[in-house]
Order: C-alpha cells, then sequence, then structure tokens
C-alpha cells in the first residue's frame, strides 16, 4: 500500500487547471497548420490564421485562450493500491479547481440552483469528478476544463435496436449540423455508443481526452470514425461556421455493450479550444 | 478581401452600407453585455424605468471576460453564444442599438428586428478570446457590478476583428457560406 498526502491532488488539479486553459495541446496546434493548407474558403483560412495566432499568443503571455475556461471536468484513475491520506480526496479535488481558477485568474462559470437563481458558486467548484479505480499504485489526473457553448450543443438519444448503424450515424451527424455555428467549430465530435443513459454519456465525454489525429484501434470503429467525419465535413459550416470545407477535427468513438431493447447514442461536442492536460502522482 | 474600418457609435448611413460577409475592424467604445444583464435591462424596458446606458447608436458586445491579472486592461474576451440573448435583442434595437458582436445563430425575431431598426450583427472569432483582448485598450464596468464576469462594461476597441453575420436587408453569412462549401451527396 503506498501513501499518497490528498495535498499533492490539490497542487495538480490547480496547475493542470492553469496549464489546460492556456496553452493548447500541440496535437490540436498541428491539426490547425495542416487545415490552413486545406480549408477551401479563405475566409475559413483567416480565421484558422487567427486561432493559430491566439494559441501562440495565449502560451507567450500566459493567458487563457478563451474567456470560457469551462467546469473543472476531472478525471481520476486511481490505483487500487494507493492509500490516500491527510484528507478527503474529493475535497482535496474542490480545493484544487478553487486554487487554480482564482490563481489562475481563469473565469468562475459555476451556478448554483441552476434552474432558479443561478448563484455563482464563485471558485469554480464543484468539481465535475469521474474516477476510476485501475490495477497499480499511482493516480492519473486529468484536467478537462468544458466550455458552455460547445457542451449546450451536446445531445443524448436512446435510440431503437432497428435503426442500426445507419440511424446512429444519421443522429450524430444531424447533431452536428443543428449545432451549426454555435459551439465553435471546428469541433470534436465525442461519441458514446451502447451502455447505458449515463454510461454512454460519459464515454462520448471521455473519448475527447483522445490524441488528435490518433486512430481508434477497432478497425470497425475507425471506419465507423471516418465515415462521421466525412458526413460531417460536408455539411459546409466551416471555420467559426462561416461557411468552409473543414468542420470538424476529429471524431472519437467509446463503446460498450448494452441492453437488448436499447441503443443508446451520445454525442458530446468539443470547441476547437480542445483543453486537457495531465500528470501521474 | 480588405477589411473596412468602422467607428462607433454606427449611423443608419453606416448601418445600410453592411453586407453579410463583410469583414471589419471596429474602433470606438463598445459595452459588453451577457445573459444577466440583458434580462435586468429588458426589465427596465418592460417598467418604461431609465437603462444605466444609452443604447443609440451603440454596439453590445456578448462576452464575460476571464479576470484581468494585475497589469492587464481585460482577461480572455471572445464571444459568448448570441443565441441566448434573442429573447432580449429586438426590444433592445427598439431602443437605438445598432449593432450585436457574438458568435452563432440568431432566430426569425432577432433577424426581422435587424430590418425593423436598422441594426446589424457581427460575429467575432469564438474561441480567440487572447487575441481579440489585444484589441481591447480599455475597460471600465458601467453597470451591475455585482454581477462580475456578466457586468456591463464600456469597452475602448481598435480594430477589433468581425465580420457581418446578419445585415438590414435579411442577408445571413452563416447560412450563405454554409451552402456555398455543402456537399449534398456527401452528406
Amino acid at each position: 500500500m503506498r501513501e499518497l498526502d490528498v495535498a499533492r491532488v490539490t497542487e495538480t488539479v490547480a496547475k493542470l487547471a492553469i496549464d489546460a486553459c492556456n496553452y493548447l495541446g500541440d496535437d490540436v496546434v498541428a491539426f490547425f497548420e495542416k487545415a490552413l493548407t486545406l480549408e477551401e474558403s479563405e475566409t475559413g483560412r483567416d480565421i484558422l490564421a487567427q486561432l493559430l495566432e491566439n494559441a501562440k499568443l495565449a502560451k507567450d503571455t500566459d493567458r487563457p485562450l478563451c474567456q470560457d475556461t469551462g467546469l473543472a471536468v476531472v478525471f481520476l484513475e486511481v490505483g487500487q493500491d494507493v492509500h490516500f491520506v491527510g484528507g478527503g480526496l474529493e475535497e482535496a479535488v474542490n480545493e484544487g479547481v478553487r486554487k487554480g481558477y482564482t490563481e489562475g485568474y481563469l473565469r468562475k462559470s459555476a451556478v448554483a440552483d441552476p434552474i432558479g437563481a443561478r448563484k455563482n458558486t464563485t471558485d469554480n467548484t464543484p468539481a465535475m469528478l469521474h474516477t476510476r479505480i485501475v490495477p497499480g499504485d499511482k493516480v492519473r489526473v486529468i484536467v478537462a476544463p468544458k466550455g458552455g457553448g460547445a457542451e449546450n450543443m451536446s445531445a443524448i438519444g436512446m435510440l431503437k435496436p432497428a435503426q442500426g448503424r445507419q440511424g446512429a450515424v444519421d443522429f450524430i451527424v444531424e447533431t452536428v449540423s443543428k449545432a451549426g455555428p454555435n459551439p465553435c467549430p471546428p469541433i470534436i465530435v465525442g461519441v458514446g455508443l451502447g451502455g447505458t443513459f449515463e454510461k454512454a454519456a460519459y464515454m462520448a465525454k471521455h473519448s475527447l481526452l483522445r490524441e488528435v489525429g490518433s486512430t481508434n484501434p477497432e478497425p470497425r470503429l475507425t471506419e465507423l470514425e471516418d465515415e462521421i467525419e466525412k458526413r460531417c465535413n460536408a455539411l459546409g459550416i466551416g471555420p467559426a461556421g462561416l461557411g468552409g470545407s473543414i468542420s470538424v477535427i476529429d471524431v472519437f468513438v467509446e463503446e460498450l455493450p448494452c441492453h437488448i431493447a436499447s441503443m443508446p447514442v451520445a454525442v458530446n461536442i468539443q470547441c476547437h479550444s480542445a483543453r486537457h492536460k495531465e500528470a501521474v502522482l | 478581401m480588405k477589411d473596412r474600418v468602422i467607428n462607433t457609435p454606427l449611423s443608419d448611413e453606416v448601418v445600410e452600407s453592411l453586407h453579410a460577409g463583410d469583414r471589419l475592424l471596429i474602433t470606438g467604445i463598445i459595452y459588453t453585455g451577457r445573459d444577466a444583464a440583458h434580462k435586468r435591462l429588458v426589465e427596465l424596458i418592460d417598467k418604461g424605468e431609465p437603462l444605466p446606458i444609452d443604447l443609440k447608436g451603440q454596439i453590445i458586445y456578448f462576452v464575460g471576460p476571464t479576470p484581468p491579472k494585475p497589469g492587464e486592461v481585460i482577461g480572455s474576451a471572445g464571444p459568448t453564444t448570441s443565441g441566448r440573448m434573442d429573447a432580449y435583442s429586438p426590444k433592445l434595437t427598439a431602443m437605438g442599438l445598432k449593432g450585436m458582436i457574438g458568435k452563432g445563430s440568431r432566430n426569425e425575431a432577432v433577424k426581422e428586428a435587424l430590418k425593423r431598426d436598422k441594426a446589424v450583427y457581427l460575429g467575432a472569432t469564438g474561441g480567440a478570446g487572447a487575441l481579440l483582448a489585444q484589441r481591447i485598450v480599455s475597460a471600465k464596468v458601467v453597470a451591475y457590478e455585482d454581477l462580475g464576469p456578466e457586468a456591463i462594461r464600456e469597452l475602448v476597441v481598435e480594430e477589433f476583428p468581425v465580420v457581418v453575420i446578419n445585415d438590414m436587408y435579411g442577408g445571413d453569412l452563416y447560412v450563405e457560406g454554409r451552402k456555398k462549401y455543402e456537399r449534398k451527396g456527401d452528406s
């Protein structure tokens, strides 16, 4: 049994939140550079050039890429041989969010009483925390700030099994089509297939952590991802939704077996400010 | 395409000269406001009470910036999704508001209000908050300080880059731009 002080979790969450908001991943930057040579629309290329300049500026001046620094989505993969000491783990994560969003001058966008007073919690807590217990004695901490604009365009469909693959793809493309310019395209389309209602949504969110340009290890899903990407790009939405040939950065699919009566399809849309950073403790 | 520089406040003549797809650089004073500030402004209009800012000829930028670091004028300051302001915007254009800056589609009621009141909807690049903040020269809260990032701020901007999305003639760049690049057989 390895002992780990939760104070280290707090420090790590705080640092990752700031780094995620200020430093765009190299994979996304590389995509923008490639897209700049492929985008057919002049205005679209102009937007992509702005996004590259924005990423460079954010990095050089330690400023958030986007004013919407999101809700703090945190994934913890906890080794089963780890024993946390020094306080509660969940509170330590929230303390990390509090510290990161305050010290990093990030926007606090969490409001309590969502259908009523909508009062700001003032420190961006609570974290949207997902924990998994895994073998080993390490803790993997991932912080993925999620903005509201793209989250609002996400959808889940409890489809009928008879709708099959075609029905699932149609639902996903329709969700992207309806979203149009709103979620800050080009977007990443995270898809969760199967499982239960909440597992499908979780998979769609979790898939967004994958590296842009990576290939799904399951050939059946690689093909599905390619088909969805092609159809979404054919919508013509383009960078910033102003029209263009590149609407999608990537499509990531995760799946689980599901109930004989169900076919859940969850689509979590990620704006081009695709932010996530991780560390292993 | 050459970007055209325009100054605020906007006159009817300037608004009449703008068309969907035009790229502009705005210089002058603009005001910030998003959901909560709009709700308060419209409550005052409904009660017939005076507004904390005179909207005539002005532009409202839908933005809730990050807190500025010491020495900064403003934090990152890109546009938020405009659709959430659809319920309020026609009442503001009726009070003389001439422009709105945001990102994402507007509803039919807003597009009608743009025609009726001679106003425009402009798009700034969503997610380019660090870049856009560089074009903001000064910022001060002028109303609703208690709303924090949602307070109404008076910004002085210099060559702030936007694209005309909806003009006063019914033009809609989101619809026209998409149509141009749509590949029907593939989507």
